[in-house]
């Protein structure tokens, strides 16, 4: 894992197991191709084809959209520019990737099980894919999956961790059986307090023995109707970056809830104890802090439902238009667990307000298609702000908000730059 | 003899087909291993439909070649000065050099950062090298100050067109 001049990354390939005696030598002769040794090439057994780094093949090899921002290559994580989220149903080479290990080397849906164990279930079970699929009915929901530390990047002092910027959210659809089915087919005891997922990714340190991350939610969370078990996204097969073949998917938390490469989920009788369970990860403190102070690990609190947000889709910000000309603009508003009854726009820097035409999600815990006709004054340099605000009547605010230690929940309003010209 | 004769003359034919199928064999044999060697290069995806893959390929991606280019590491993104080799040797051997430079703190919050590792994801002791490592991202990657709210920066204009929604 720890080779120092070349990386490995998996990706999905066709069937090549009738080329494979020419795999050697082709390894070999692109080494010499592009000048550069490919280190442990022997190793290379089968399914090894090597390419000339370059960012744009990369994310086409990853099955991503090359306009995507690659913030770390080991482990992953991948941003969205906010104008390529303009699709109702975010599309999968669109989604914004965080993993916190490297990706697991088997995914073989035939051999893949789910146990389901922990000290507050009947008795442990596991079930295969197919059972899964046989077993339950399948339900269909679009969700909101946003990263915890979406925005960390404008913090100030600076957040430790992948310097998200506002693309680390998507709004999918994911087909799977629901969570509360299999827990009733387990039988589930009254101790139950939290369940906490296991996945096969691999620890960066190389460790075997070491969980990535293994994180969970209460159990009144598990138990909601849209809470899945995963094994397809947007019509097909779920891709390893995002958890092949079972992924377990929590919409309006933080998107690490959503466990990738499920194996296993515990029932606990205590607050899931996972690594990155425990404070300051995916934590905020309990008070408002001031910016850059120290904060007793006691003093933080989970992360539960992410906070009301939104974000201009369309158009791509530096748009210039003639005088005279009206703007259109759309987007989406989403607010956790909670739904988004007002998205507001300002072109002054938030001195006046306007309405946008709002639509409701198609399903619970999905985004909202925000849009409106803006139109400008005068000639000049503008920003188009959006604000959303929830059924509990909160809004974004209109700068960074609380300071926390770990730069999570930056639900500050996004704006774009127009120029009228 | 002319028994013989015909059966030399037959010889021969079974030989002409026979030359014939091998050139037509090998001709088959060599256009399937280049279509092969084309796959192999990628291009004849071009050709192909693309159907559902379920094979997992590990693809292996060499650095660019090493090297300085205004100051930095072109391998890495490092910036190549006083002790970055020492940051590559320790840091990049778990997790990619792009956790480093995207990230800005003080010189308390980097070793912060080096602590939690060594607590809980296996960073080894970085002995006397600590001191070297932690004075070259304390000087290369320090916070900036950004008040309450940047404002909008790299801004790339473009002309607008209708949109048709």
């Amino acid at each position: 894992m720890s080779n120092e001049n070349s990386r490995s990354l998996e990706i999905k390939k066709g069937d090549i197991s009738r080329r494979g005696f020419l795999k050697n030598s082709v390894v070999a002769a692109m080494g010499t191709l592009i000048g550069a040794p490919i280190v442990f090439s022997e190793n290379v057994k089968g399914n090894v084809l090597p390419l000339p780094f370059q960012q744009n093949d990369l994310l086409k090899e990853l099955g991503k959209n090359s306009a995507l921002i690659v913030l770390n290559d080991k482990p992953w994580n991948i941003e969205t520019p906010a104008y390529l989220l303009d699709d109702e149903i975010t599309p999968t080479d669109k989604m914004f990737v965080r993993n916190n290990g490297l990706l697991p080397i088997e995914t073989d849906a035939g051999n893949w099980k789910l146990t389901i164990d922990g000290e507050a279930v009947q008795e442990k079970k596991s079930y295969t894919l197919d059972e899964l699929k046989n077993k339950f009915k399948h339900y269909t929901y679009q969700l909101v999956l946003e990263c915890g530390g979406n925005g960390r990047a404008e913090f100030n002092p600076p957040a430790k961790g992948n310097q998200w910027h506002v693309g680390a959210v998507h709004c999918a659809r994911w087909t799977g059986v629901r969570l509360k089915d299999v827990l009733n087919d387990v039988g589930i005891k009254p101790n139950a307090v939290y369940i906490g997922y296991y996945g096969k990714d691999i620890h960066l340190s190389g460790n075997p023995d070491k969980v990535v991350i293994s994180r969970g939610v209460p159990m009144h969370k598990a138990l909601e109707d849209e809470t899945l078990i995963a094994f397809s996204l947007n019509g097909g097969p779920i891709p390893k970056l995002h958890g092949q073949p079972l992924r377990l998917v929590i919409g309006g938390w933080p998107a690490s809830t959503s466990g990738k490469w499920l194996s296993r989920i515990s029932v606990r009788d205590r607050v899931h104890d996972g690594p990155k369970m425990e404070a300051p990860s995916y934590s905020v403190p309990k008070f408002p802090v001031e910016p850059g102070s120290k904060v007793k690990l006691e003093d933080f609190k989970i992360i539960e439902s992410m906070p009301i947000k939104s974000l201009i889709t369309y158009p791509k910000s530096g748009a210039m238009i003639t005088e005279g000309e009206k703007l259109e603009i759309r987007g989406h508003a989403w607010a956790g667990d909670r739904t988004v009854k007002q998205v507001q726009y300002s072109i002054d820097f938030g001195a006046t307000w306007k309405e946008t035409l709002l639509s409701p999600p198609p399903n619970r815990l999905a985004w909202q298609r925000f849009r409106a006709t803006v139109e400008f004054p005068q000639k000049g340099y503008y920003e188009v702000w959006a604000k959303a605000t929830d059924n509990a009547g909160i809004s974004q605010p209109m700068v960074v908000p609380g300071w926390n230690p770990k730069g999570y929940l930056n639900n500050a309003t996004h704006r774009i730059a127009v120029k009228v010209v | 003899m002319k028994n013989l004769s015909t059966h030399t003359g037959f010889s021969k034919l079974v030989y002409a087909v026979f030359l014939t199928l091998l050139a037509f064999i090998l001709v088959i044999a060599l256009s399937i291993l280049a279509l092969i060697t084309y796959q192999d290069n990628r291009l004849a995806d071009v050709f192909k439909p693309r159907a559902p893959r379920t094979e997992t390929t590990t693809l292996v991606i060499p650095e660019p070649t090493n090297g300085i280019r205004n100051g930095v590491d072109m391998r890495t993104g490092l910036i190549a000065d006083d002790g970055w080799e020492m940051v590559r040797a320790n840091c990049t051997a778990c997790h990619s050099a792009k956790l480093i430079t995207q990230n800005r703190q003080t010189r308390d919050g980097w070793k912060e950062v080096i602590a939690w590792m060594q607590e809980t994801q296996g960073l080894w002791d970085l002995g006397k090298n600590e001191e070297p490592i932690l004075d070259y991202l304390a000087k290369n990657y320090a916070p900036e100050a950004k008040g309450r709210r940047a404002r909008l920066q790299n801004i790339k204009w473009y002309v607008l067109k209708e949109s048709k929604n």
